[in-house]
């Protein structure tokens, strides 16, 4: 087994042990991403020089005895989240050379714990879109087929565990953008409670529904970095100060777990090989103890026209402040209003701009209330409908999209098609509720199926009860991208 | 339900856009199909979901102490053009 291959929780073990340096890990993985980033394209960013500039430092701090959870060991870092000093384009040409002052609460988190940062990973810009074919910076490839998208918009971050880049990643996830690229790529990828981890210093797409979340090899890692980012802080004032839970690793069956399932949770179209994966998934967990319990969402397929009125709703004036004069390129002008308007339309991709086109619709004297006002009231529609399912339920199973990663160009010119792929992790972010996308199994063409399992809100112990449980007795997280696995 | 070219204009104008007229006509017939696929939206019953339990929300105030000082020049170094400590912008009319 390489090293790169290992889990976090066997890297801390080695780092403490002496086995291996923070230095010889960090450059363990840019030989990696030496190999195969001209290929897969996972980062915007790679601070090598930086990356181990901090692991020397991990190294000098541990060799003086000095003790952090995750001292020495590297992650990555989505390009939507600050890093002070490092660029940080958001996937977007508006926000090109962007250098942040200050460091996300999260990465200072992750710097608090004694992580290295590795780069910062592609995205779909400003996280609109589920396949990185939105980024400005061009797209990343899916490393178990790279003619198939890697999902998105946190399709780099993905990528970068899924390859091997790093141990660890960060992404962000408004309506899917953390559990459908996972998914994409056969990773772990958690999306905490809204509220549960700071949005300070994350660049803002929908703010009732941005949300930072994990990716991993497996449910153990994960957790590691989301109880490190996770709880209240003073800068994001919808953060919770409920204390983050607390989880047993030993805990590795599932008796007296209640699974609800949903019918309207699994649509009539959908890929034949996804059903057979969740069906063996439920049979697993049944052996485990869990009992399956049925019930019903009602409200759940209005998620698309909700989502899709709300979240380009808060985009639209969200990306009001990118106007030429503080940040990013000033496109050439005599007047002020030159700036706004030749910036903002030569700088902003197609994507971007149809969603501010539909939220200022949306949101545009006449139009609220039959728009903006009616997704409101059918949001709580949503939100009923998982409190009263988790009156009988601890945590709900279903699938994470309904094919497993498209091919590149899919969806070129059809927008809505695109939208309603997204119908399975809409509900949960919505709601504001946790989700995880765990590995369940590759299709016939060997592409990853993904799981979502969605726990009451605060709950992310019960998702990590559920997945831990789930890998204790099958290998399907450890399963390689070919390309990236070790050659015998 | 149709979007007409000169909403979109009027859209377009109110976000700060310029459209071409091909990306004019694009975003005529893609948001035109988008808003169809919303109209279901409407026929939703006037539910009052008021007494749901909602995102925690409290009036957060903190001491306003500088946490992170001297940081104007590299704010500053962001803007494509300064002077003298300040943003400059060209001649409003």
């Amino acid at each position: 087994m390489r090293i790169i291959d290992h889990s976090i929780a066997s890297l801390i073990v080695q780092l403490e042990r002496g086995e291996i340096s923070s230095c010889e890990l960090t450059e363990a993985y840019l030989r990696q991403i030496d190999m195969f980033e001209p290929t897969l394209h996972a980062f915007i960013h790679v601070d090598a020089e930086g990356a181990l500039r901090q692991a020397k430092a991990a190294d000098n701090a541990r060799a003086k005895g000095e003790q952090k959870p995750l001292l020495g060991v590297p992650i990555a870092i989505k390009d939507l989240i600050t890093v002070e000093g490092m660029p940080c384009t958001a996937g977007s040409k508006i926000l090109e050379g962007y250098i942040p002052p200050y460091s996300a609460t999260v990465t200072r988190r992750l710097r608090d714990a004694g992580m290295v940062v590795i780069g910062k990973t592609n995205t779909d810009a400003f996280g609109m879109g589920s396949s990185t074919e939105y980024s400005d910076y061009g797209m990343t490839k899916n490393p178990w087929n790279i003619e198939h998208v890697p999902g998105g918009s946190s399709g780099g971050s993905a990528v970068a565990v899924s390859a091997r880049f790093s141990p660890a990643a960060l992404g962000t996830d408004t309506g899917g953008s953390v559990r459908q690229p996972a998914s994409n790529c056969g990773v772990c990828g958690l999306k905490p409670t809204y509220g549960r981890v700071s949005r300070s210093g994350l660049i803002a797409f929908g703010s009732s529904l941005d949300v930072c979340g994990v990716f991993g090899q497996d449910m153990e890692d994960v957790w590691k970095i989301f109880e490190t980012i996770a709880g209240h802080d003073p800068l994001d004032m919808t953060t919770s100060k409920r204390p983050v839970p607390t989880v047993d690793p030993n805990l590795t069956d599932l008796r007296g777990l209640r699974v609800g399932i949903a019918p309207e949770f699994f649509p009539d179209r959908l890929q034949p090989e996804i059903r057979s994966a969740l069906d063996g998934l439920i049979v697993k967990m049944r052996g485990l103890g869990a009992e399956i319990v049925d019930l019903s969402l009602p409200h759940i397929d209005l998620a698309v026209p909700v989502y899709y009125i709300l979240a380009p709703a808060e985009a639209s004036a969200n990306l009001a402040r990118f106007d030429g004069i503080r940040f990013g390129p000033r496109e050439d002008y005599e007047k002020l209003w030159d700036v706004f308007f030749n910036t903002r339309s030569r700088l902003f991709g197609d994507e971007v701009k149809r969603r501010i086109m539909i939220g200022t619709y949306a949101l545009s004297s006449g139009y609220y209330d039959a728009y903006y006002g009616q997704a409101n009231k059918a949001r709580g529609l949503i939100k009923r409908d998982f409190k009263l399912a988790f009156e009988n339920v601890d945590v709900i199973l279903t699938l994470v999209a309904p094919t497993t990663a498209l091919k590149i160009g899919a969806h070129h010119d059809d927008p809505l098609a695109m939208y309603l792929e997204d119908i399975m992790t809409l509900p949960p972010s919505l709601a504001g509720l946790p989700a995880l996308s765990i590995p369940v199994g590759l299709d016939n063409a060997g592409l990853p199926i993904g799981a979502q399992l969605i726990g009451p809100q605060f709950r992310e112990d019960v998702l990590y009860r559920a997945a831990r449980a789930i890998q204790s007795v099958t290998d399907w997280h450890v399963a390689q991208p070919p390309m990236i696995a070790e050659k015998a | 339900m149709t979007i007409t070219r000169k909403e979109i204009e009027h859209i377009a104008n109110l976000a700060r856009l310029e459209l071409s007229d091909e990306e004019t006509t694009r975003y005529e017939q893609q948001l035109t199909n988008i808003l169809d696929f919303f109209g279901r939206l409407r026929q939703i019953d006037d539910l009052d979901t008021s007494d749901d339990p909602e995102v925690e929300n409290y009036s957060a105030t903190r001491v306003d102490e500088p946490v992170q000082q001297d940081v104007s020049d590299q704010i500053l170094a962001n803007s494509a053009e300064v002077e003298k400590g300040q943003f400059k912008i060209p001649p409003v009319f």
